[in-house]
């Protein structure tokens, strides 16, 4: 497989032609805690708006994410990537969703060697991105929605700061 | 220093006449080989051995051996300190630092005096902002009022404009006052100069654009500007960066009062660049940057100013990379600019001839006319959005088969919200890009949309 063919593996191509999470919704007033984020790539103008709605654990500690949806255009890498990541994190609980991130994170700055097979079960379809981490121009294609994922965390109030998801 | 080009392809018989555009007037086969050969890293392969196709000259354009060479000597046998040293090398430093400019000033059709260095286009541009800031805060004296902004007047500027002649003025206005305004850009990618009457006026101050834009390729109607810009008495400013390397430019023809150009993008090195402005209009401008060698006496008290170019030059200038700039500006001038620009027009077409690709469209004029001076009305630097396809795996699809183009907004945010898109992919050639580059461009951007499964 040549390097251009390790980036745009099939199940990439396959979350940026269909895409899962698009199309913002707002759970209205309510228990759950929403927050939006908009981020944008400076160098190319690719941009996403992203919203998570938590559900609150008992006694105020921790949550689940209940919901990610997000509107945005860029690239097939920051689209497909925002997509996995929507399915990774619906329905995981916020430690798991910064381990998610933080697993994400150490996938891009591997240059293209992956993570080791534990770590890989649990990003899933994301390790299809390890090529994508050959390309240091496009890692923050990859990273565009997870940034987002973080910030709206933040925003949603669900996480004190950024600390608790890298 | 007279260090010039290895080779010297341009034909004697036609030295750089503005009025040879055209077919017939483009380098031989031969001449080009010779220019290419003259490039070293257009020798490299990239991406596991493909030889490399170059389409990313308006970012910045790749360096000839012999301005290579120059500032490696500059630094083996006459580095030192300009304008300043009783030493034998620091004379030297000093002739070879103001032979460059007299170089790179008779290049552009200017004095060798009109000429500033700086280190780059963005901040010749700036240059020139902030010295009407420093003018409105009264400093100058009395022959920089002119240069004074308050409320009521107005700077225009182009939709068009790469954001180093737009951000600058953007800011000139938040703090004198005044106000900005724009000429749009129609739909054919040109300026719509349709109610330029009505945008410049009485109370225009400045009008800043660019000479090529950097996205559409288009050439500006320099004259025109020029005069609704003279017939209400404001100045002119020519962002000449993508004009500059590939065309005839004769500043003084041209009647501009200030124009900006850098030097990695006319085959010199990084770093440097350069601010033309008239004389007189240099010579009533406050300083910007103050410090060492731009002064003339100091006290405790107050401190009188050098007369320009120096008076703008404040601090260790970069010397190497300006004895570099003047060479490379030698080199194409030993081609001939007329020569270049022919060729440039071919490839310009042979670049357009993406439009027959199903699903390219390209963003800016679609064809190569004759404009003013019997030069061309488009250069070729092209860019283009693929349907379906996002411009940055464009890139990245042409990129794996050795072909290097810009994605991105090419620092022209307006410019493209005005046509809708976010982002486009760019190919943009020079004096040493091929026919057959070219080609092979279009021929692995044929098989993009099939990469990503679009119809």
């Amino acid at each position: 497989m040549s390097s251009l063919e390790q980036m745009y593996q099939q199940v990439i191509l396959d979350h940026a032609k269909h895409p899962h999470g698009r199309g913002l919704v707002d759970h209205g007033p309510g228990d759950l805690l929403q927050g939006e984020s908009h981020q944008v790539n400076t160098t190319c103008g690719d941009e996403v708006t992203l919203r998570v709605a938590v559900a609150p654990g008992a006694a105020g500690i921790g949550g689940t994410v209940e919901s990610v949806t997000w509107e945005g255009q860029g690239c097939s890498i920051s689209q497909a990537s925002t997509s996995v990541m929507t399915e990774l994190v619906t329905g995981a609980s916020l430690t798991e969703a910064a381990r998610l991130d933080a697993l994400f994170h150490d996938l891009m700055s591997s240059r293209g060697r992956g993570l080791g097979d534990d770590d890989e079960d649990v990003l899933g379809d994301a390790t299809a991105f390890t090529g994508v981490s050959q390309y240091p121009a496009r890692i923050k294609c990859a990273l565009l929605g997870w940034a987002a994922l973080k910030d709206s965390l933040v925003r949603s109030g669900a996480l004190v700061s950024t600390d608790g998801l890298r | 220093m007279t260090t010039t080009a290895t080779v010297r392809p341009g034909d004697p018989a036609r030295p750089g006449d503005p009025t040879a555009v055209g077919h017939g007037a483009e380098l031989s086969a031969a001449e080009l080989a010779a220019v290419r050969a003259d490039f070293p890293l257009l020798g490299r392969t990239v991406r596991g051995g493909r030889p490399l196709v170059y389409l990313d000259s308006a970012a910045t354009s790749q360096k000839p051996q012999v301005v290579l060479d120059t500032e490696v000597d500059f630094y083996e046998q006459r580095n030192a300190a300009v304008h300043r040293g009783a030493h034998q090398l620091a004379e030297e430093a000093t002739i070879a630092f103001e032979d460059a400019r007299a170089s790179l000033a008779a290049f552009v059709g200017a004095d060798p005096g009109e000429i500033v260095w700086t280190p780059g286009a963005t901040s010749a541009i700036n240059l020139v902002a902030y010295a009407m800031s420093n003018a409105t805060l009264g400093r100058g004296g009395v022959e920089a009022r002119r240069f004074a902004l308050g409320a009521g007047d107005e700077i225009v500027v182009t939709e068009a404009e790469h954001h180093a002649n737009l951000v600058p003025w953007q800011e000139l206005c938040a703090r004198t006052g005044a106000t900005l305004r724009w000429i749009p850009v129609g739909d054919d990618g040109r300026l719509d100069l349709s109610d330029l009457d009505s945008i410049v006026t009485e109370r225009t101050r400045v009008l800043a654009f660019g000479h090529v834009s950097n996205v559409t390729g288009a050439v500006a109607p320099v004259a025109r500007l020029v005069a609704a810009a003279r017939r209400v008495g404001a100045l002119t400013v020519l962002d000449a960066c993508q004009s500059v390397p590939h065309l005839p430019v004769d500043l003084h023809a041209l009647g501009v009062d200030f124009a900006a150009f850098s030097g990695h993008k006319m085959l010199g090195p990084t770093g440097v660049g350069a601010l033309y402005g008239r004389r007189e209009l240099l010579e009533a401008m406050p300083p910007v940057t103050t410090g060492g060698s731009m002064v003339e006496v100091v006290t405790m008290e107050a401190t009188t100013y050098a007369p320009p170019p120096q008076r703008f030059e404040a601090g260790t200038q970069m010397v190497a990379q300006a004895v570099g700039l003047g060479v490379a500006a030698d080199y194409l001038g030993e081609l001939g600019m007329g020569a270049v620009a022919a060729h440039e027009v071919l490839l310009a077409e042979e670049l357009l001839r993406i439009g027959e690709i199903p699903g390219v469209r390209v963003i800016g004029p679609s064809n190569v006319g004759v404009g003013p001076g019997g030069l061309p009305d488009r250069l070729a630097v092209v860019s283009f959005v693929v349907d379906g396809v996002h411009a940055h795996d464009v890139g990245q699809v042409l990129d794996d088969r050795g072909i290097a183009v810009r994605v991105g907004h090419h620092c022209a945010q307006p410019l493209h919200r005005r046509f809708g898109i976010a982002a486009t992919a760019r190919a943009s050639a020079s004096v040493y890009t091929t026919t057959d580059e070219v080609g092979a461009f279009r021929e692995a951007l044929a098989g993009v949309r099939a990469f990503f499964s679009v119809n």
